[in-house]
């Protein structure tokens, strides 16, 4: 897996320029912002976004566990989920990794034995992009699950009085 | 051209152009006009415009009493408050002129622009120092700019005063302390023009500062970092008849003013600057300077559960009263054993059966 | 046939901005999930607000009245002469971008127009242009520009996204109060009619009938009774509470999310429980049946509207001080404005004195009206509570401090010297030091827009908080968020169950509850929620452990 060895190299540059990407896509003013500061608390959405890249990535060069692939994906859409974009937009940004990766490897893709995996882990990625549609999916779902579930806690105190059991309702 | 430059463009423009009708003022030999003329004229519009602020501001009353409590208040006996909280959250007046010095001497709230590094390794304190110093960079910029420039005006009253008072000529070998190059450098010359310079390139670089500023923020800056490059290089490198100048000025606070000869034009853009600053700063965000005394966040103390604060036009609000919402429910709540001030009919009519 | 975007298009498409426009030029984006609903006609009759009529945020047509820009002016001029601290902010900012990244809806949604002196400058460029020379002659120059609609609806949107938290008047070297701006900028629109529905359906109901919820006296009284049950049922402790009884000593006034929102609730049977444990004399009101305060968010006169009800039935129950539960925009409100509102020293109360320790609060000598936190830490001081903390070993706690009560009362150490006291020793850790006490985040929901429909912008508008939440339960397995504000247990618990899953909200006063030992109790096995005690399960090993 000569790829993987080198994605691990590039690490550094190619999350940069991801990382960049993925800011580059909101509203000017916007991505200066997010991505002036790394610090937690002073950037949290910069940094939540900066964390989910680099579990996706890492995830991703290191054998794609599926459960960290989520965690990092989890992070990420979590943010967009709540921002309302369009679920396209939400998601464009894992492709723009492959172009991220056709940019920073140009001349080690000319390699054949590396351009066949390179194929290969665009086909993961496609996969990835699946599994982003089903976690931004449930991002919405816990959006408009917790929507339901305060309305009903306003009165939860009333119901509880009523005998009804919250979690049946 | 975009909302940034065509603001940046007009307040350079403007600078550039009051230096310009300077120079070309004295070529046209109105020294009358720019050295006499002009500064008495700032000088008016600056104290009746100042009035005129603080007029307008006293006359709106404070209705409420809001500070912004920045610390544990007053409370229990036993619960302590350290030095910082009593100024951070004043109960009285005295403390109150504490924050308010604390305020206005120190920048204190600039300097609470602190941001924790908790990132970082509690192990590595070097790193933390810097990453919690890099904040402080505004604060500092703010105050070397406004001490810098109160010593600088200090300075200049060496113009105006015969002979000086002692202070100034403390203050002339202090701020003179590096000895450095002849005449020798005035340190508070150099801060001021850094400073007004690092908050200039800040709003210029920083995006979000250069999205928000206005002209009227490049302005002032500009005119002053131009008041400061006229005034180094007059005492630096253009020299000018200084005595000459000690003579404009002393007639000009002796109100017998006279326009000596020799005095190069580059005095008189430096001159002309300071007075379009002075006319402009009562009517300009420049006002901030008496405007914090009278910030009703930070000059009044937390102290309204145990003084009495009145606002002058309280006026009476309509409001539901008590009796009507028990004629609403009378019936209701008397049934579920509630205490009511009128009994209802059916209680009178179950009373008597 | 229109062409497919690459993925790179797509991710581009997002930006609605140049970097070249200015900000004057951006308009705002009603997206849904960004703001609250137009208030329905129907409450603003209910108050007698002006031009009750329906309309839709999303719609163009706001059917303003045909002069809103005279009454917008008007009473842009009006409150001038009224408010010093509105001229003042006004005049003397001077952009210095220290506010900024201190918003936390700036920190969430980066958005440009919530950086506080941008917010502000939205209302300023108003002044501007029709109150100051400079601007009338200037114009765009001068930072001044023409009220138009889109401005008005500008205002509308952004007001709408300011919690009035005062984080950034904090930091503001001249004391400058968003959140001032804010309440007067709301004033304005509701001049004209634009209210949001949350805001405006809790004041009406408030103003009608007691409560925010909306609840009539004898719902409240029936609610406030099952809660006493639910004591006895947990704990074998009757703690039935007495309503409008003239006499008593104390009147005690509480949000009214305390009685019909969990947890809320479970502070609610908390404050019974103690009381019951000192034997105070005192009543509550089903007319003052509501500390907190939405009218405050809509404008000075409605928050007095409503706030003078408090002192009225205190009058009218001839009680002798006021006792106030945990919550708070009420505390901003009683500590900032009641007395002012009222107009005097309220005569016909006295001095609060705690009848257990004898404790005279002379912090409330005008006020009369203490805050629970400080009766209760007071209580604790003198030894006249017996806890058991293991109670509440189950509950690894960090503290919320509520942006009213911190940077509008100023009260930090005594709810957190009642959680010491709770708490087994270990089970309390603070978030990191900027994110609390003065420098405390907002919850995101504050001020009235903690409705439903703007989900999304409240989710962005807590981030910070719940950032800084997540980072202590990642670290130190922090399961609890504790709080002094009913508002916060409304939206708290929202915001923790998208961002920071497996986290709970709880009052201090609950905790409380859990841990007092009455004579006679039951033996206690679950918390009042119902949740089994640590160790009870594994009662015997645990106690094999205990003895050895």
């Amino acid at each position: 897996m000569q790829l993987r060895e080198l994605l691990t190299q590039k690490q550094a540059p190619i999350l940069s320029r991801w990382r960049q990407l993925v800011f580059d896509s909101y509203p000017a003013q916007t991505a200066v912002f997010l991505a002036k500061e790394q610090d937690r608390f002073s950037n949290p959405v910069g940094y939540r976004l900066s964390q989910g890249l680099k579990t996706l990535f890492e995830a991703l060069v290191h054998g794609g566990d599926r459960e960290r692939v989520e965690a990092g994906l989890d992070e990420i859409l979590g943010v967009k989920a709540v921002q309302e974009l369009a679920p396209s937009q939400s998601l464009a940004f894992i492709f723009l990794l492959k172009t991220v990766v056709r940019q920073e490897l140009a001349q080690e893709l000319q390699d054949s034995r590396v351009a066949g995996e390179f194929r290969e882990f665009g086909d993961i990625l496609d996969g990835v992009v699946l599994l982003g549609f089903d976690i931004y999916t449930r991002r919405r779902e816990r959006l408009c699950e917790i929507r339901v579930e305060e309305v009903k806690q306003r009165v939860s105190g009333l119901l509880r009085k009523a005998g009804y059991d919250l979690t049946n309702l | 051209m975009d909302f940034c430059k065509r603001h940046f463009s007009v307040a350079l423009g403007a600078v550039l152009g009051l230096m310009l009708i300077a120079f070309i003022g004295v070529k046209a030999n109105l020294q009358l006009l720019f050295g006499v003329v002009a500064p008495y004229l700032a000088v008016l519009i600056f104290v009746e415009g100042m009035i005129y602020r603080l007029i307008k501001w006293a006359r709106s009353p404070v209705p409420f009493r809001i500070p912004t409590t920045a610390a544990q208040g007053r409370s229990l006996p036993w619960i302590e408050r350290s030095l910082g909280d009593k100024l951070d959250n004043p109960e009285n007046t005295k403390w109150t002129i504490g924050r308010m010095a604390l305020e206005i001497l120190a920048f204190r709230s600039l300097f609470r622009n602190t941001r924790t590094e908790l990132r970082k390794d509690p192990v590595d304190g070097k790193k933390v120092q810097l990453v919690h110093w890099s904040y402080k960079w505004l604060w500092l910029g703010a105050i070397a700019f406004h001490y810098a420039f109160l010593v600088v005006i200090l300075r200049h009253l060496r113009f105006f005063t015969e002979p000086a008072p002692g202070f100034l000529h403390l203050l002339d070998s202090l701020d003179g302390f590096l000895q450095f190059y002849i005449p020798v450098v005035f340190v508070s010359g150099v801060v001021l023009l850094a400073a007004a310079l690092f908050l200039l390139a800040r709003r210029l670089v920083k995006a979000e500062l250069r999205y928000i500023s206005l002209a009227a923020d490049y302005f002032p800056l500009l005119l002053i970092i131009g008041i400061a490059v006229t005034g180094i290089l007059m005492r630096y490198f253009f020299k000018t008849d200084i005595v000459a100048v000690k003579q404009l000025a002393l007639g000009l606070a002796t109100l017998k003013p006279v326009v000596p000869e020799g005095i190069s034009a580059l005095f008189y853009m430096h001159f002309f600057l300071v007075c379009v600053l002075f006319a402009y700063f009562p009517f300009s965000k420049l006002a901030h300077a008496p405007g914090v005394f009278l910030s009703p966040s930070r000059n009044q103390p937390g102290d309204n559960r145990w003084k009495l604060y009145v606002n002058p036009w309280n006026y009476p609000v309509k409001f539901h009263t008590y009796m009507e919402i028990e004629d609403q429910y009378r019936e209701a709540m008397y049934e579920a054993g509630l205490p009511v001030e009128i009994l209802p009919e059916s209680a009178k009519t179950g009373g008597e059966g | 046939m229109s062409k497919l975007p690459k993925p790179e298009e797509l991710a581009r498409n997002i930006s609605f901005q140049t970097p070249a426009k200015g900000w004057m030029d951006v308009k705002p984006d009603f997206r849904p999930g960004t703001y609250c609903n137009a208030a329905a006609p129907k409450w603003m009759e209910w108050v007698g607000y002006p031009f009750p009529r329906a309309w839709s945020v999303a719609e163009a047509d706001w059917k303003l009245p045909p002069d809103w820009k005279e009454i917008i002016l008007a009473g842009m001029e009006d409150r001038l002469k009224r408010f010093r601290s509105l001229k003042i902010f006004f005049d003397i900012c001077v952009r210095c971008g220290a506010c900024a990244d201190k918003c936390h809806f700036y920190l969430g949604t980066g958005d440009p127009k919530n950086m506080p002196v941008l917010r502000a400058e939205l209302m300023r460029s108003v002044y501007k242009r029709y109150f100051t020379t400079a601007g009338k002659l200037l114009g765009e120059i001068a930072g001044a520009r023409d009220l138009t609609e889109d401005v008005l609806k500008e205002w509308f949107f952004y007001l709408h996204q300011c919690t009035i938290c005062r984080r950034c008047s904090l930091f503001c070297p001249y004391g400058i109060d968003m959140a001032e701006m804010t309440l007067l900028g709301r004033e304005m629109l509701a001049s004209v009619g634009l209210n949001i529905d949350w805001a405006l359906a809790s004041v009406a109901q408030c103003y009608d009938k007691g409560s925010h919820i909306g609840a009539t006296p004898q719902a409240f009284k029936d609610m406030m009774d099952f809660l006493a049950e639910e004591n006895e049922r947990i704990t074998g402790i009757t703690t039935p509470p007495s309503y409008n009884r003239k006499g008593a000593e104390v009147l005690f006034v509480m949000p009214s999310g305390d009685y019909f929102a969990d947890p809320g609730t479970f502070t609610m049977m908390g404050y019974m429980l103690l009381f019951e444990y000192i034997g105070l004399d005192y009543t509550l009101s089903t007319y003052a049946a509501e500390g907190g305060n939405f009218g405050w968010f809509v404008s000075h006169e409605m928050g007095k509207r409503l706030n003078v009800k408090i002192y009225e039935e205190a009058k009218r129950l001839k009680v002798k001080w006021i006792l106030g539960g945990e919550c708070g925009h009420m505390w901003r409100v009683c500590n900032q404005y009641m007395p002012t509102y009222w107009g005097e020293s309220p005569g016909f109360l006295e001095e609060p004195v705690s009848p257990i320790t004898g404790t005279r609060f002379e912090n409330a000598k005008v006020h009369k009206m203490v805050h629970i936190s400080e009766f209760t830490a007071d209580l604790i001081k003198h030894g006249k509570l017996k806890f058991d903390t293991q109670r509440n070993a189950h509950i690894k706690l960090t503290f919320h401090d509520s942006c009213n009560t911190s940077r509008g009362m100023g009260i930090f150490e005594e709810p957190r010297y009642i959680i010491n006291s709770v708490l087994p020793e270990g089970n309390f850790v603070e978030m990191p030091p900027n994110t609390i006490r003065e420098k405390t985040f907002c919850c995101g929901s504050s001020s009235g827009i903690n409705a439903n429909e703007n989900m999304e912008i409240r989710m962005l508008g807590g981030f910070p908080r719940a950032n800084a939440v997540r980072y202590v339960q990642e670290k130190y397995g922090v399961n609890h968020l504790g709080c002094i504000c009913a508002l916060d247990r409304a939206t708290l618990p929202t915001l923790v169950q998208y961002w920071v899953p497996g986290m709970e909200c709880t009052g201090i006063t609950e905790l409380v509850g859990n841990a007092l030992v009455f004579p006679g109790e039951l033996e206690r096995t679950t918390d009042l929620r119902d949740r089994d005690l640590e160790g009870f399960g594994e009662a015997e090993e645990t106690e094999e452990e205990g003895d050895e």
